[in-house]
């Protein structure tokens, strides 16, 4: 390209505690480009944006930037008490002649900047009150408004729901458009492949490709992320799940008429013992609060859950005795006690099983621990490293030890591989393959529907807090599904 | 990330609560004693809640931005010695003398707190001792009480009224305006209470977390020195006894008046409200006459155990 690139890193390199995250990496990045920057976790993709953006300073080769650089993260990190207007414009914010800030100016100013991005709200309410992807679109003005020349985004559409990935990936491309360089940090590969100008792959902190992106087929950059041969991942298909199991004929868990207005309205489940059923749908769309109904953690207006026939009281405890586990959506506020060990995390739900009048067998509790890490293949320096301290996939994987020690017959999965990497999500699909063939019982909510298709039997269809279709065998489409999830929103979802 | 819409409306409930309650309060006792509408006791009534009303106005900006800030009934105390000693040099060093001591003991906690990551709740009660065992130092024990000269220019600032109303009425006035004021209507503002929403985000917003620390506990620490002086003046003598879980009251006001005890939320009108909430119970029940003056406390914790019930339930 003949202009001069905004971003140049060239041998860039950086230690902790003795681990190379960054070895001698280059990237460079011109005005108006769009560069997907991709890996595994760990690969060294945070620490290479925190190299950019100035908060590591690297211990050798060369960074030159040539403006300013903005980022958004995975998780919208504004205030959300403070109103949409203040977050947009915290730190330069409009002012009056004796320099005090001109709130009236401020609002207008900011319900004009974000019509342009598709919103409507009430600037001067709370960013809270608006969902998550507003908040991100939020997040993303701000960054562009603060005159930035470099945008940084790390994985924005995680959270987002598909309507508003199309709203984030046009002003994506609007930004491209005025010349805004941008490096898009995602595991998606259809954004990848739609926004994208070039791309880098890292791994092992080492830089493995650099170059235009659609000159490289999907197989190879997935081959390139995780260092395997592309023969091995066509082997195995794009997610790790094996054959449908054969399952049991009598359902252990079925949850009829389940009711908590307004999330959830008459939702009716079954699970066989060997059985993964998939459960569809929309944010929104009533799968987590299904999958909290059955637990017990939702007041119910109405509805009953049984295991293997017998009805079970409607809490948590009492769930969880019946042999109902859960993996909730949000590892960090939901399950996870960052400061606690490994050991200490797994054994934490099975405790009142291994305690004898109060007292715990720290025998038992290491045998169980020992068992749970070889066997999902948690990396961990030893059981007693912090659980704060290892990366979204082992961390996830130390979750599903913790309600596996249990031993439910019922294991209710929400989202278990958001926010891992591609490596780790093989993993964990190929764990609730092989546990579903030992005989559990599995509910797996997602929002990737590959995901979905691959790994569940069957696929129960929410929309709107109510079943909106069974699907099964044959039906296993991603056709199927769409049609199932709403006719109303189908244009949006063929558009994908 | 959840949605707040519960938090508007406890933001509404709370503010509009708080003052829904004081006028309530006001209107019953108007009606019900005679004595308390009448201007005598509206003055004494203001007078009273206006060295609160200092101190608690630093309280809010700390309670804000997510701390707490325990040291100030020492302080407050601390400052009223000082500027009973420091008005034998004159006007300017018995008001700056508890200012400048009292600041520089609120720096002290802002910079462990923000350099450190140390908690508030443990730094700023290690300057509580450290603020009263000062105090106790420099009076023998409190068995040496130094006295402002009545005549002197400093009486005056305690002392002095306009129309009856005395100044501190107006000073505690003037700087809740002003809080107001740079709360709402000055970046510092803006940082403090995006330190208190969500301080990581604020970090990686750019706000100078740290420096907003800092500066919010020097006020809250200069504020309590203001409030002792004026007390010192208005009593004429650097009492060593007061400020005794007067903290405790500026937490409580500032709480009542819808300020989250988490932070991020929270406004100087509502500690103004809080404060006139408290000193209206307390002057009826003065009023009242039989009642032990210790159901003052009573009712004031019920008061606040309503307000941080009902947060916690307009939360969810």
């Amino acid at each position: 390209m003949p202009t001069d690139p905004v971003i140049e890193v060239a041998g860039v390199t950086k230690t902790f505690a003795g681990v190379r995250a960054l070895d001698d990496v280059d990237l460079t990045l011109h005005r108006g480009e769009i560069h997907a920057l991709v890996g595994e976790n760990g690969a060294g993709k945070s620490t290479l944006i925190k190299v950019l953006t100035g908060i590591h300073t690297p211990d050798g080769g060369r960074i030159r930037r040539n403006g300013r650089i903005s980022t958004i993260y995975q998780e919208v990190n504004l205030v959300p008490l403070m109103s949409v207007a203040a977050n947009l414009f915290l730190g330069r914010e409009p002012r009056n002649r004796i320099g005090l800030i001109d709130r009236a100016r401020r609002d207008a100013e900011a319900a004009e900047l974000l019509k342009s991005y598709g919103i409507t709200a009430d600037v001067s309410s709370p960013l809270g009150t608006l969902a998550v992807g507003e908040q991100q679109m939020v997040a993303l003005a701000r960054a562009v408004e603060a005159d930035a020349d470099v945008v940084i985004m790390d994985e924005p559409t995680s959270s987002l729901e598909p309507r508003e990935v199309e709203t984030l990936l046009e002003v994506v491309h609007k930004l491209h458009e005025a010349g805004i360089a941008i490096i898009y940090v995602s595991h998606r590969m259809d954004e990848l492949y739609r926004i994208c100008d070039t791309v880098t792959v890292l791994r092992d902190g080492k830089n493995v490709h650099s170059g235009p992106l659609r000159e490289l087929p999907r197989i190879e950059l997935v081959s390139l992320m995780l260092g395997r041969s592309v023969n091995e991942i066509q082997k195995h298909g794009t997610t790790a799940f094996g054959e449908d199991h054969h399952a049991d004929t009598r359902p252990v868990l079925e949850a009829r008429n389940l009711t908590s207005r307004p999330r959830i309205n008459g939702v009716d489940v079954t699970i066989r013992p060997g059985e993964v059923v998939g459960l569809a749908g929309l944010l929104g769309s009533g799968r987590t609060e299904t999958a909290k109904a059955i637990i017990g953690a939702l007041p119910l207006d109405d509805g009953t859950v049984l295991v293997a026939g017998t009805p079970v009281p409607r809490n948590v405890k009492a769930a969880t005795r019946a042999g109902i586990s859960m993996l909730a959506e949000d590892r960090k506020t939901e399950g996870i006690i960052p400061n606690l060990s490994v050991r200490e995390n797994i054994v934490l739900a099975a405790l009142p099983r291994l305690s004898r009048f109060g007292v715990t067998s720290r025998k038992k509790q290491d045998r169980i621990v020992d068992t749970f890490v070889k066997r999902l293949r948690i990396k961990v320096s030893s059981p007693e490293q912090k659980v704060a301290e290892l990366s979204g996939g082992n961390q996830q994987k130390v979750l599903l030890a913790r309600w596996l020690c249990t031993e439910p017959r019922i294991l209710l999965l929400d989202e278990p591989t958001r926010g891992i990497d591609v490596g780790a999500k093989a993993e964990v699909q190929a764990l609730i393959d092989e546990l579903a063939r030992e005989g559990l019982a599995v509910m797996l909510i997602s929002s990737e529907l590959d995901e979905l298709l691959d790994g569940a039997d069957r696929l129960v269809v929410l929309r709107d807090g109510a079943v909106a279709g069974e699907l099964e065998g044959a039906q296993l489409t991603r056709e199927h599904v769409l049609a199932a999830i709403a006719a109303e929103v189908m244009d949006d979802a063929d558009s994908r | 990330m959840t949605t707040l819409t519960a938090a508007t409306r406890t933001k509404v409930l709370q503010r509009q609560g708080a003052a829904v309650a004081l006028t309530v309060m006001v209107v019953v006792s108007w009606l019900t004693f005679p004595r308390f509408g009448s201007l005598d006791n509206l003055r004494d009534l203001a007078l009273q809640g206006s060295f609160l009303a200092v101190i608690a106005l630093g309280m809010t900006f700390v309670i804000i931005t997510g701390g707490i800030d325990l040291s100030v009934g020492s302080l407050y105390a601390l400052g009223g010695v000082l500027a009973a000693w420091g008005s034998q040099h004159g006007f300017l060093t018995a008001l700056l003398l508890p200012l400048v001591v009292c600041g520089g003991i609120g720096l002290i906690n802002g910079l462990l707190i923000a350099r450190t990551n140390m908690a508030p709740f443990i730094v700023t009660l290690a300057s509580l001792l450290f603020a009263r065992g000062l105090l106790l130092a420099i009076t023998d024990e409190g068995a040496n009480t130094y006295q402002v000269a009545p005549d002197s220019a400093f009486v005056e600032l305690g002392r002095g009224t306009v129309a009856g109303f005395g100044y501190p009425i107006f000073i505690a006035a003037a700087l809740c305006v002003l809080g107001g004021a740079i709360l709402n209507r000055t970046g510092f503002g803006q940082n403090v209470f995006a330190t208190g929403g969500a301080e990581q985000s604020a970090i990686l917003m750019g706000v100078p977390v740290a420096r907003t620390k800092v500066l919010v506990y020097t006020m809250s620490g200069t504020l309590a020195g203001l409030a002792g002086a004026l007390t010192a003046a208005y009593l004429q003598s650097g009492v060593t006894v007061i400020g005794v879980g007067t903290e405790l009251d500026a937490i409580a006001v500032v709480v009542i008046g819808g300020t989250l005890l988490t932070g991020g939320m929270g406004t100087v009108l509502g500690t103004v409200i809080g404060v006139g909430l408290i000193k209206v119970i307390q002057n009826v029940i003065n009023q009242i006459g039989t009642l032990d003056s210790n159901y003052q406390s009573v009712v004031s914790g019920v008061f606040l155990l309503i307000v941080v019930v009902l947060q916690r339930i307009l939360r969810r």
